[in-house]
């Protein structure tokens, strides 16, 4: 595309250009330092390179395509979102980022200062008119997870029209019926919003699809338990961050491309980083694009990340829709399932992300496991504390990092992160 | 006999020790200013060592001008240096300029576990320092102000800023300068014991960095971990001494 008729497209979107470029300056400048500067990289990683490179410009085209085509656009937060439901009504479902500072004082003005970085941005985000994406969609849902968030959607409903699915915080029986009503309820805002009624014949298909990125997902945290480690944890969050904005169809093909050729570097016993670099796997909370702050740190620090137990990760891959059963309530009842299963911290208890860790470390042989948590995060802060006793209890290293998207804290962090490394070496 | 130069770049001050024939063969300190490359090149003004390990805030910087030289973090580097003084050490506490980090120490100065400050000055040498211009003193007549106090208000605030204008409102109120300036010491006293408590405080308990001069802050550590400390007669060389140990052992 043009820079003319990208500017077209944004102007149409109502962006503030200037500030619009802005970002698009700082984005450009930041994927370079922490992407193209890596060596040893991947052939398939040229198409992480491309979509990024026209994240707000190709692919925000076919979203104006699609929509000139009727269909509609809904952005979500939260991958308690059913993806197969918004596929199946001929949607586009699109991952709304915020993973960089933008528009934090107009932010500040609709929620407290001490709310996370992730919340602010997407606030911001639409504030400052500079995401296309938010611009774009017909329909944004929300979700009743953490405080933040869910006070948060009040205030950005003024700004664009939302659905709001309650998340249950258990998962006792009476949960499960709630999160199975919600699941009615968000198919009846789908239906509305498309005008066409979701067939099972096209739940089954959306599941197909989605459990086919899923698995494609699951085929690159699988391949990544070899040493040498054949993918940076950089690149492999990447793929994980385009998942949610990349048309699944295509995303799953090219991901598969992507693990064949990784295959071919693990039987050469090739990879990006010697035999025997310290391992770490990344738990916690969500890192959308460009939140790449600390896996560079990571990396940069003599260590490789082979695994990030987080919602743009193994949270979000780490279990499949069952697509046996026929008949519209039996397919829900399936998703409900399925959804249920996720183990975010916002639910009581969450053990069972305890083990998901512990078993993650062990099958991906990390050397240790670093947490993080943004700052103002509450859910996760807890958990920091309770995964930190299960890690010394499975006699894993352990360290818990607490940051925001600011670059002010980057020398520190750097200290405690390589000094963490050295422990292990 | 192979000379091993050790250099700490501090926010306050860049030390040097030479490790030389089993001891210490050299050691300087320079305040590190707002031109820290210009104190390097005066530092090394006869020429710069052949073998150098870097460490300290500043050792990114350090690579950039002397970029044969190792670096190695100050964690690693203390938690060395305070081995080798002190080799029943079974804690570390450093404090200093920017940074405090409390270090749970293995067999030879290896690192266990180790908390370190986030961004915030909070419970670090710039609180001490930041609070003793409140008075007009320098931090070491601060300290020595805050050993004379006996009735020392509880100072809620951990925030540099706010503690500032917490002393401000007490000298308002009447309370006496050096009590003041002993709550002031107890507020990072105590927020340094929380760190060293998720370490898991085990005595004996090394003190180093430059914070390790100040009578007040040692009287009232040990008070509050109950136990004697362990403490260098030049706190603050602990980490360039420690790098230069390091470097003999990775590549001697
Ligand atoms: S961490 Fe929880 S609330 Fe956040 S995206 Fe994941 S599941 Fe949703
Ligand atoms: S990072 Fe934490 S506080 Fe922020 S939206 Fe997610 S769960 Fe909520």
């Amino acid at each position: 595309m043009s820079d003319a008729a990208h500017k077209a497209m944004w102007e149409a979107l109502d962006l503030d250009i200037e500030a619009h470029d802005a970002l698009l300056a700082v984005l450009g400048k930041f994927y370079g330092d922490i992407y193209m500067a890596q060596e040893g990289r991947l052939k398939g990683a040229e198409y992480l390179d491309f979509v990024l490179s026209e994240v707000h410009g190709l692919r925000i085209k076919e979203l104006q395509d699609a929509k000139a085509a009727g269909k509609k656009i809904v952005g979500t937060f939260c991958v308690f979102v059913p993806e197969e439901l918004t596929l199946a009504a001929g949607a586009v479902q699109v991952g709304l980022c915020a993973g960089a500072k933008a528009g934090t004082e107009l932010a500040e003005t609709l929620v407290p200062r001490n709310t996370c970085d992730l919340i602010k941005s997407f606030i911001g985000f639409k504030l400052a008119r500079i995401c296309p994406y938010t611009e774009s969609c017909d329909l944004v849902v929300g979700e009743t997870t953490c405080d933040g968030k869910k006070k948060a959607y009040e205030a950005f409903a003024e700004l664009a029209p939302m659905h709001i699915m309650e998340v249950p915080q258990c998962k006792a029986p009476a949960d499960r019926a709630l999160f199975r009503a919600e699941l009615v309820r968000y198919k009846e805002a789908l239906e509305k919003l498309t005008g066409k009624a979701i067939t099972a014949e096209a739940l089954a298909e959306a599941t197909r699809t989605v459990n086919a990125k899923r698995r494609a997902l699951q085929r690159l945290s699988a391949l990544r338990a070899a040493d040498p480690a054949p993918i940076s944890g950089r690149d492999a969050l990447l793929v994980n961050q385009i998942s949610f904005y990349d048309d699944p169809i295509r995303f799953t093909a090219k991901l598969n491309e992507l693990c064949d050729e990784i295959e071919g570097r693990i039987a050469k016993g090739e990879g990006v980083a010697p035999a025997k670099t310290p391992r770490l796997l990344l738990a916690g909370c969500p890192m959308a694009v460009p939140n790449w702050k600390l896996p560079y740190l990571i990396e940069s620090s003599g260590a490789v990340i082979v695994g990030e137990e987080s919602c743009i990760g193994e949270r979000n891959t780490r279990d499949l829709t069952d697509e046996t059963p026929a008949g519209l309530e039996a397919m829900l009842d399936a998703l409900c399932d399925r959804y249920m299963k996720i183990d975010c911290a916002c639910f009581t208890p969450n053990d069972e992300r305890l083990e998901h860790i512990a078993a993650m470390a062990q099958s991906l042989k990390a050397d240790g496991v670093i947490h993080y948590g943004l700052l103002f995060c509450q859910p996760y802060a807890h958990e920091a504390m309770k995964v930190g006793k299960a890690m010394a209890a499975a006699g894993l290293p352990y360290l818990a990092i607490e940051t925001d998207y600011g670059m002010e804290d980057a020398g520190q962090l750097k200290t405690r992160v390589e000094a963490f490394v050295e422990t292990l070496a | 006999m192979t000379a091993y130069a050790g250099l700490d770049i501090g926010s306050r001050s860049i030390k040097l020790v030479v490790w030389q024939g089993g001891g210490v063969a050299a050691s300087r300190r320079l305040p590190t200013t707002f031109d820290a490359v210009g104190q390097l090149r005066t530092l090394f003004a006869a020429g710069v060592p052949e073998r150098l390990a870097v460490t300290g805030y500043g050792r990114e910087l350090a690579r950039e001008l002397y970029p044969f030289a190792r670096s190695v973090t100050e964690i690693k580097a203390h938690a060395l240096g305070a081995g080798s003084l002190f080799p029943q050490a079974a804690t570390l506490l450093d404090i200093g300029g920017q940074d405090t980090k409390a270090v749970s120490l293995l067999p030879g100065g290896r690192v266990g576990r180790f908390e370190m400050n986030d961004r915030c000055a909070a419970g670090t040498g710039k609180f001490l320092e930041y609070t003793a211009t409140v008075f007009g003193l320098s931090v070491e007549d601060f300290g020595r102000l805050a050993l004379t106090g006996d009735n020392p208000p509880t100072i809620s605030s951990m925030c540099t800023v706010f503690a500032e204008t917490e002393a401000t409102t007490l000298i308002a109120r009447g309370v006496s300068p050096a009590n003041i300036a002993l709550g002031l010491h107890k507020a990072v006293v105590s927020r340094t014991m929380a760190m060293l408590s998720r370490v898991g405080l085990a005595a004996p308990l090394a003190f180093v960095g430059g914070v390790a001069r100040n009578p007040c802050m040692v009287r009232l550590l040990a008070e509050a971990a109950d136990t004697p400390l362990l403490l260098p007669d030049e706190p603050d060389m602990t980490g360039a001494l420690g790098a230069a140990l390091w470097l003999r052992s990775v590549a001697p």
